[in-house]
């Protein structure tokens, strides 16, 4: 029964994948190369490449990939349902918890405190997003000055416009791609 | 109604889920670069634009949404989901979130060669990765400030000793979140002891 085998499998995959898509990989690697010979290695390698191309979480992008290369769309179905299932069930008991007792003092400080640590992970992120876009590679090169001018240059616009209009980050990131198509194309 | 420019409240109603549904389908077609994409997006729809949500709880989703199994983007869908609509408001907004990898991928997959290939797409995607990395550094500044702005000092220290210890010393996430969480809880505690102390005298 290819659809449930696909929806455990995928299930794996989204309760044990804590933490984002790079927590995801090495599973769904497990799953779908090793495991059950779904996926080839080579389009493994294609899928997360493509799963950086387009918009969503790796773990549904994969999911979607290997359902319909092995099942079609209900395949898909089946894999992306089975993916997002723990994560329901979990994060809607956590939910209920946090709007049943945020009203706590003891709790109020403890969400408090994780305030930092939220925006120091996403800084992290984001810095690791700057490194990426503006190097052209996952680490910081020895040389500090090797910038990709372009990708600097509409990183530096965007982040004007964002700080000083406020338009809506989605016109940003749709504006930023086709400033990409137009000046890599000329110059 | 549009003209009017005011909603009957039996009508925000019925298109609660329909906004739902049309915000998190449009979010998510739009998370290019990983999961935390998501909160600026989130941020601008449902605290700025909507008020459905406020700033501060916008940053506690956050923190369960990373701390909980799946897919950050999806988590946090539930999460907003959850507070705006019960569990039919969860529900609606994770297949909102959904359905925009589902389908793009699904039509990617018949000539995703091509496509992994193409140098417009590559070209493209150079330039949403930089508009991606502005979004981020933008609503880091902006929820930095918010926390400069409150004057506590231990909310300063602890944003820098967290950002040190995730960029450079790799602390996993969750042994982040229960080290704040304890630092919130001991700082509350005591601040709670102080002022019964001060009430007694």
């Amino acid at each position: 029964m290819i659809l449930l085998e696909l929806f455990l499998s995928f299930m794996k995959i989204g309760l044990f994948s804590i933490g984002g898509g790079y927590a995801a990989m090495p599973l769904i690697q497990e799953q779908a190369v090793e495991t059950h010979g779904w996926l080839t290695m080579t389009q493994f390698a294609d899928i997360m490449t493509i799963s950086e191309m387009t918009p969503g979480p790796i773990a549904i992008n994969s999911a979607t990939f290997v359902g319909i290369q092995t099942a079609g769309i209900p395949g898909a179905l089946a894999a992306t349902a089975g993916c997002v299932f723990p994560s329901c069930i979990i994060v809607l008991a956590l939910a209920y918890l946090y709007y049943r007792y945020r009203g706590l003092t003891m709790i109020q400080g403890i969400l408090k405190g994780l305030r930092p640590a939220v925006i120091a992970m996403i800084a992290s992120a984001g810095f690791s997003l700057i490194i990426l876009s503006i190097y052209g590679q996952k680490t910081l090169p020895a040389d500090l000055g090797e910038v990709h001018i372009i990708p600097a240059l509409i990183f530096l616009a965007s982040l004007l416009v964002l700080q000083f209009r406020k338009p809506d980050p989605m016109a940003v990131m749709a504006a930023a791609g086709a400033a990409g198509i137009l000046f890599l194309s000329v110059f | 109604m549009s003209t009017a420019g005011i909603l009957h409240l039996s009508e925000i109603r019925k298109n609660k889920y329909l906004t739902l549904f049309a915000s998190t389908f449009r979010l998510s077609a739009c998370t290019f670069g990983g999961g935390f994409v998501i909160v600026p997006l989130l941020r601008k729809k449902f605290v700025e634009e909507l008020g459905w949500i406020d700033e501060n709880e916008i940053m506690d989703l956050t923190a369960i949404a990373q701390s909980s199994p799946g897919a950050i983007a999806v988590n946090a869908s539930i999460l907003i989901g959850y507070h705006i609509g019960g569990i039919a408001g969860a529900l609606v907004s994770v297949i909102g979130t959904v359905l925009p990898p589902l389908i793009i991928i699904s039509v990617i997959s018949l000539f995703y060669q091509a496509f992994r290939d193409s140098i417009l797409v590559s070209r493209a995607m150079t330039g949403m990765l930089a508009g991606v990395a502005a979004v981020i550094t933008d609503v880091v500044i902006r929820m930095a400030l918010s926390v400069l702005k409150e004057k506590k000092p231990l909310s300063v220290i602890m944003m820098i000793l967290s950002f040190i210890a995730v960029r450079f010393f790799s602390l996993n996430v969750i042994a982040l979140i229960l080290i704040c969480g304890c630092a919130g809880a001991a700082d509350t505690y005591y601040t709670q002891k102080a002022a019964r102390e001060r009430g007694f005298r």
